[in-house]
């Protein structure tokens, strides 16, 4: 079922804290492509528009810097909403020394060990197991090691297509077999590149899958940063006290291609139409003006605040030095630091 | 000292380490409760708990993810695969995620895991229970290929493995793990990119790893009773290679027998000629000398099971052939 919205327990702060935080998203994406069409970056880029109340709802639900977040290849925002700087996640896509992962990683590869942000995954589901993973760590020091700071939330991002990769349903098993600290967040755009979900699964409704392995699966509007932000919250609190895991399914969209490269041409135009018209961003900014928590004019001063930052983060990835040749060993062995 | 048998050595060098470090854990298919395939792991969970000696669903590629998620974020697994020809299904996140995720972050995350367990051709085990993923896996960048062949380094290379930081795929054999030798009371640690001179010579050099070392001290002992010197060398690291241990001998012997039990296309084998071409090509007197297991998948006849791998006596007529009568 959906999750309606029944009590709205935002304060004003915090609904600016969330625009703010898509706005960033929107802007560092829309910035890609243009920096992608003008040469400055390379390879398989996919951007996150239309997807952003996913990550700002759940991350943003999150305490930064201890808990942990799991990516896909469509992972800059995930990374900007965990507090990697746009600085070093720019750079890194223009394959600067100065990057998050060093110039090594690239887009698909973003990574940030003081964020605890775990990648940066590019084969499809990859990063559910490794999420799972950093979740068991949690579990251990405070069972094992007695710590009990060690109560961690990780956050798993992946769409609707890695559902169907065995890596989903043995992690959800073993997730949920040991009560691991974890959220699943599927965010389902419907498709996978040229895959419409309904063509490559049997039983469409993806939260229903958690059932089987009796862990709580809820279906969330996922153009609607509030709706995604309650349920997170009760995900977060679940998987903090120990209660285990929880597998939320949020709906939405891509408003781009799959990727750059992708000439986005199987997509239905009305489809397409349909989504547009439920931004996300726009869904907040007009809850907020409604219920008088935010002005016009500061929505527009946070944009021009993002605007600015963005526009800093391609000059400072612009300026930075790339990696020299003579590290191109660096980085594989422990040993270098 | 005192008589202990290969899978106790291993056991030991797993006790030690756990009890020394709280964040080394055991995971894998009835590692816990059951105490291992092999018993490696017998009666540890009594010790230290469920959670440390974590009995995992058979799902090798995701257990393996959640390894590598752990030693991201601080621990040091080690898992067993129950045999190490199951861990095919891990490939994936042994290749990508163990092996690479650390150069792909740029230093930002470490994989301090070992992935240890039974691999080479048994006995009338049929060809999936038979493979030797060692070929397999020496072409990822950024883990490390250990083999073990005696009890003596079985312990002492498995300790260093779990206290080093990279990922280290540690093989043993299935059929050398009721060996037995006598081992220091005393804590040893061996260096895991060091090959082992198992006897030194002057003729030939052989170049051997895991239960292939028995196969070539047997043929050696014929060899010397006709008078010939060879130097046998177990390799120990079969990623990185030795190439200064090997060069050293080859500056002596100048001629080189590889004897193996993978596969001979693209074989560990393969690698090490390659190498030498490529460093020490001046130094052979004659063509390198490569005996392997035959390209085929091992058969369940015992009969034909040992025409696939080599037998001593493939050793001793290759080592007549290439010395002659030369000495
Ligand atoms: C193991 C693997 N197989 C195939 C691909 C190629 N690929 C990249 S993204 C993708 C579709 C994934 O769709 P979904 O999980 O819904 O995520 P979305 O791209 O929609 O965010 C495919 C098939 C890959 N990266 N990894
Ligand atoms: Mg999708």
């Amino acid at each position: 079922m959906l999750q309606e919205l029944t009590n709205l327990s935002i304060t004003a702060q915090e609904g600016l804290m969330l625009y703010e935080d898509m706005v960033l998203g929107r802007t560092f994406e829309d910035k890609c492509a243009e920096m992608y069409y003008r040469g400055k970056m390379f390879g398989f880029v996919h951007l996150y528009n239309g997807q952003e109340a996913v990550a700002t709802g759940v991350i943003r639900a999150m305490r930064r810097d201890h808990d942990y977040v799991c990516s896909t290849y469509r992972d800059h925002v995930h990374a900007l909403s965990a507090g990697v700087p746009a600085n070093e996640v720019m750079a890194e896509l223009f394959g600067k020394a100065t990057g998050c992962s060093k110039g090594r990683g690239g887009s698909m590869h973003i990574f940030s060990g003081k964020h605890n942000f775990l990648g940066g995954f590019a084969f499809v589901a990859e990063g559910i197991p490794v999420a799972a993973g950093a979740a068991f760590q949690s579990k251990y020091r405070r069972e094992v090691m007695n710590d009990p700071n060690a109560d961690h939330v990780t956050a798993c991002f992946f769409g609707d297509g890695a559902t169907n990769n065995g890596q989903f349903f043995e992690t959800l098993n073993m997730a949920s077999l040991w009560s691991l600290p974890i959220i699943f967040v599927v965010e389902n755009n419907k498709w996978a590149i040229g895959m419409q979900h309904v063509r490559a699964t049997s039983d469409i409704s993806i939260y229903k899958k958690a059932a089987v392995f009796g862990m709580p699966g809820f279906e969330v509007d996922g153009m609607d940063v509030l709706a995604v932000r309650q349920v997170a919250e009760e995900a977060v609190r679940r998987a903090r006290a120990g209660e285990g895991p929880t597998l939320m399914e949020c709906m939405t969209y891509r408003f781009r291609g799959h990727s750059l490269a992708d000439p986005d041409e199987l997509r239905p135009k009305a489809e397409k139409d349909e989504w547009f018209g439920r931004d996300p961003i726009k869904i907040l900014a007009a809850k907020l003006l409604e219920l008088d928590m935010a002005t016009e004019q500061e929505l527009k001063s946070i944009d021009k605040k993002i605007q600015t930052l963005v526009e800093d983060s391609v000059k400072f990835a612009e300026t930075s030095p790339e990696p020299s040749p003579d590290e191109l060993y660096r980085f594989q062995f422990a040993e270098d630091e | 000292m005192a008589e202990v048998t290969f899978f106790n050595a291993l056991r030991a060098a797993l006790d030690e380490e756990m009890e020394r470090d709280p964040t080394v854990y055991i995971m894998g298919e009835d590692v816990g409760i059951y105490g291992g395939s092999y018993k490696v792991t017998k009666d540890l969970y009594k010790k230290y708990g469920d959670l440390r000696l974590l009995d995992t669903p058979i799902c090798e590629n995701s257990f393996t993810g959640m390894a590598v998620g752990s030693a991201m974020t601080g621990l040091r697994p080690i898992i067993e695969g129950m045999n190490m020809g199951f861990l095919l299904l891990a490939f994936n996140q042994i290749a990508n995620n163990a092996g690479m995720l650390r150069y792909t972050s740029g230093g930002n995350f470490k994989i301090p895991m070992v992935i240890r367990g039974p691999g080479g051709v048994g006995k009338n085990l049929g060809a999936e229970h038979s493979q030797r993923l060692e070929a397999y896996f020496q072409a990822v960048p950024g883990i490390k290929i250990v083999s073990c062949s005696t009890p003596y380094n079985a312990k002492g290379l498995l300790k260093s493995a779990i206290r080093n930081d990279n990922p280290v795929l540690f093989f043993e054999h299935v059929l050398l793990y009721n060996l037995k030798e006598n081992l220091p009371d005393e804590e040893y640690l061996l260096p895991l990119d060091k090959a082992e001179i198992v006897r030194s010579g002057k003729d030939v050099t052989i170049l051997t790893y895991s239960r292939m070392r028995y196969h070539v001290l047997k043929a050696v002992e014929t060899l010397t009773q006709k008078g010939y010197d060879p130097e046998i060398i177990d390799l120990i690291s079969l990623k990185p290679l030795d190439l200064e241990t090997i060069s050293t001998s080859l500056r002596k012997t100048h001629r080189l027998v590889i004897v193996e039990e993978d596969m001979r296309c693209g074989g560990i084998g393969a690698e090490i000629i390659a190498s030498i071409n490529d460093h020490f090509f001046d130094e052979l007197d004659a063509p390198i000398v490569r005996l392997a297991s035959l390209d085929v998948p091992t058969p369940y006849n015992g009969t034909l099971e040992n025409l696939t791998i080599v037998q001593p006596e493939d050793i001793i007529k290759a080592v007549e052939k290439l010395l002659g009568n030369k000495i």
